[in-house]
């Protein structure tokens, strides 16, 4: 029985939500690709230079908050519902949290998007970032506190649904891919606790009127507690997919059940302690805790490297299966040709590249050479650019068909896809960070200055550009193919009994192997809590003793 | 260029900035242990440094320096371009740190931080000129 047969009310649930994460998709992409155009002084014609800001806003917000997260609830749905085996509990409920989330997205898209019109009052050009005292429009806050509440709901659906599985299978192990959906809400529900704070808390009531000032460095610290968190709930997904979905896709088994629970659970202890890490340029937070924060930010290596080895070793499996040999030759033997496991291994070799270049992000005094540049955004477009839009452009080809009942269409435009991102992410992010070395900086409309030049120390800053400019155009051209093929089967694929081979193969190495300890949520959680507060008790006091608002700026208009 | 990752340093009253070194920034020349040391206050706004843009922060060369910057309105960066110089800007803070220019050159300075519709405008300028030409002019008066 297909995905869709089964548990037709889930099914509907998971499109919804992937109609809306492919809309916001396409115009975050197409927003990217004229910032690639305009920054780098290629062409200008499309908007002017005070207009880039909220083309930007629009890029980081529609596409690393909206994207991202419609995606993953839509995953979560698919994945939740099937390892259980249950529908959702309360169907009302469920729709419930998914409008609210879109209500709050068009709030927050029509306050970014009003930038765009002349002389218009609603304008959010803040960036994703949102520092006060530039202030956005008090919809745009609106809405994105009830993408977050209603994101809430949803992990409470999947909480409802694990208790209730719980009470007719007392014994069992929880299955993998609720175990990975139910440690990816608890992280998200202990870092989300900070952004909640400061947009209802502080910012919903400034941008009111309610309060006149705000402490710019308060909000712009709770910002940082969600905002490296953020990441993890957008790669965790990522890893979700690539512990238990692509060693099938490499014709393997997942090498060990227990690795993936261990590697979740480091996640949710260490994700949040680490937000100062995007603050050491920052006066104000002391540097006893900035170091505290490097320390956690290192150890969170470890989870990505088990997870190389463990999905490396998944591969290796499958290939051999297949017939591959040697130490390497084994590589080619690969389904290279199969567009879900071309899409997560290109994407995983990214996030190898992402990996290193975030190792000198996270080490304090080499992070004040590049703080700021355009190397971060080279960074996490290998990242959450590549390691998880490349993921979940690749599994769709896989769920899209489960959930329509239909045959993946242009399998030949899919396959060209991943190399095609895998191109265009290589010129850029490569350029971005030679930039970011260079001095030049992220988040600017014209990186051009009257006083001085920027040198580049290898390579030239004319070919860092064209780089920047190609590299941006490719991407758009894959992620143009990317959403042929998605719009072409859901309206034109061929209806087949059995679309897709939905099957995923057991462990190597199963869940009863697995120490029952690893499925102690409440350990886990009091844990992840206990080091939040070591590491943001103080600081947050120190901030807030002189009084919550103080000392206090006016705001000024975005 | 030696640089210690800044901390916690001094909060500073927005009312009040008139009344501090900020209300009248530049560079001040400090004697310490006999030896001449210069402290550099900045105070920044949307989009300019002062001083920095239009007229341009005149410094020696092997002398010790102490950057102490704020901002008037929103968030802004620092970035002294070619350097480990790289600082946010928080209103309500006083970002403070040390270093010493090795040898007479001038440097790009911008504001990295999105701070405004002109924000890519907003740049300035150190020359840094050897300890033999720097004299009382280019101190604050």
């Amino acid at each position: 029985m297909t995905f869709l047969k089964k548990y037709p009310k889930a099914a509907k649930v998971a499109k919804a939500n992937f109609i809306v994460a492919f809309i916001a998709l396409s115009i975050g992409g197409l927003f990217g690709f004229i910032q690639a155009l305009h920054r780098t002084d290629v062409f200008r014609g499309f908007i002017n230079s005070g207009q880039y800001y909220t083309v930007l806003t629009g890029h980081g917000v529609l596409l690393a908050l909206i994207f991202t997260t419609f995606f993953i609830m839509g995953l979560f749905v698919w994945g939740v519902t099937r390892s259980l085996d249950r529908e959702p509990e309360n169907i009302t409920f469920t729709w419930t949290w998914f409008w609210l989330m879109v209500v709050g997205l068009l709030l927050a898209t029509i306050a970014i998007l009003g930038g765009l019109v002349p002389g218009s009052s609603i304008r959010a050009a803040v960036l994703y970032t949102f520092y006060p005292p530039l202030q956005a429009h008090p919809i745009f806050y609106i809405g994105l506190a009830l993408v977050i509440i209603g994101s809430w709901m949803a992990g409470a659906d999947w909480f409802r649904s694990y208790l209730k599985w719980r009470k007719d299978h007392p014994t069992e192990r929880i299955p993998l891919l609720s175990y990975m959906t139910l440690f990816t809400m608890l992280m998200w529900y202990v870092c989300t606790v900070g952004v909640a704070i400061e947009v209802v808390g502080l910012l919903i009531p400034w941008s009111l009127g309610w309060v006149t000032k705000i402490d710019p460095l308060l909000p712009r610290t709770l910002f940082w507690y969600f905002g490296h968190a953020v990441v993890y709930f957008w790669l965790l997904p990522a890893y979700y997919v690539w512990y238990a979905i692509l060693p099938k896709f490499s014709g393997g088994r997942l090498f060990s059940d227990s690795m993936a629970r261990i590697v979740f659970i480091i996640f949710l202890i260490l994700s949040t302690p680490v937000g100062f890490h995007h603050q050491y340029a920052d006066p104000g937070i002391p540097l006893g805790f900035k170091f505290y924060t490097m320390s956690a930010t290192l150890l969170l290596l470890l989870p990505s490297l088990m997870t190389f080895f463990t999905v490396i070793a998944g591969m290796e499996h499958g290939a051999r299966q297949r017939g591959g040999k040697g130490y390497f030759a084994w590589l080619g033997k690969l389904p290279w040709d199969n567009p879900p496991f071309v899409g997560c291994a290109l994407a995983g070799i990214m996030f190898a590249a992402g990996g290193f270049s975030g190792i000198i992000n996270a080490s304090m005094n080499i992070n004040i050479m590049i703080h700021n540049t355009l190397w971060v955004p080279g960074h996490f477009h290998l990242t959450v650019g590549t390691a998880v839009a490349l993921t979940f452009m690749a599994v769709s080809y896989w769920l899209i068909p489960q959930l329509t009942g239909k045959r993946l269409k242009f399998k030949t435009l899919a396959l060209i896809q991943p190399y095609a991102w895998f191109l265009g992410m290589t010129l850029m992010s490569n350029a971005m960070h030679r930039g970011g070395l260079a001095g030049i900086p992220r988040r600017t409309a014209e990186p051009q200055y009257q006083g001085f030049n920027f040198h580049a120390v290898f390579g030239s800053v004319t070919e860092i550009r064209w780089q920047i400019a190609i590299g941006g155009t490719i991407l758009l051209l894959s992620l143009i193919l990317f959403l042929w093929v998605i719009v072409g089967t859901w309206l034109k694929g061929e209806k087949a009994e059995h679309p897709v081979d939905e099957t995923i193969p057991e462990p190597l190495s199963g869940p009863e192997h697995t120490p029952a300890i690893l499925d102690n949520i409440k350990l886990w959680l009091a844990l992840a809590i206990i080091l939040v507060i070591l590491a943001y008790s103080f600081p947050l006091w120190n901030l807030v003793k002189d009084g919550i608002f103080s000392p206090g700026f006016l705001p000024r208009p975005s | 260029m030696n640089l210690r990752v800044i901390g916690a340093n001094k909060t500073i009253d927005p009312q009040n900035i008139q009344n501090t070194n900020f209300g009248h920034p530049g560079v001040r020349k400090v004697t310490k242990n006999g030896v001449a040391e210069y402290d550099v206050y900045i105070k920044a706004m949307q989009f300019a440094f002062q001083p920095g843009t239009g007229v341009p922060i005149t410094l020696p060369a092997n002398a010790k320096v102490t950057f102490h910057l704020t901002s008037v309105d929103v968030i802004h960066g620092f970035e002294v371009v070619g350097t480990n110089l790289n600082s946010m800007v928080i209103p309500g803070q006083i970002a403070k740190f040390t270093t010493i220019f090795p040898e007479a050159k001038s440097y790009g300075v911008i504001c990295n931080e999105y701070c405004g519709p002109a924000h890519h405008v907003m740049e300035g300028k150190i020359n840094v000129i050897p300890k033999s030409e720097f004299d009382e002019k280019y101190l604050v008066q």
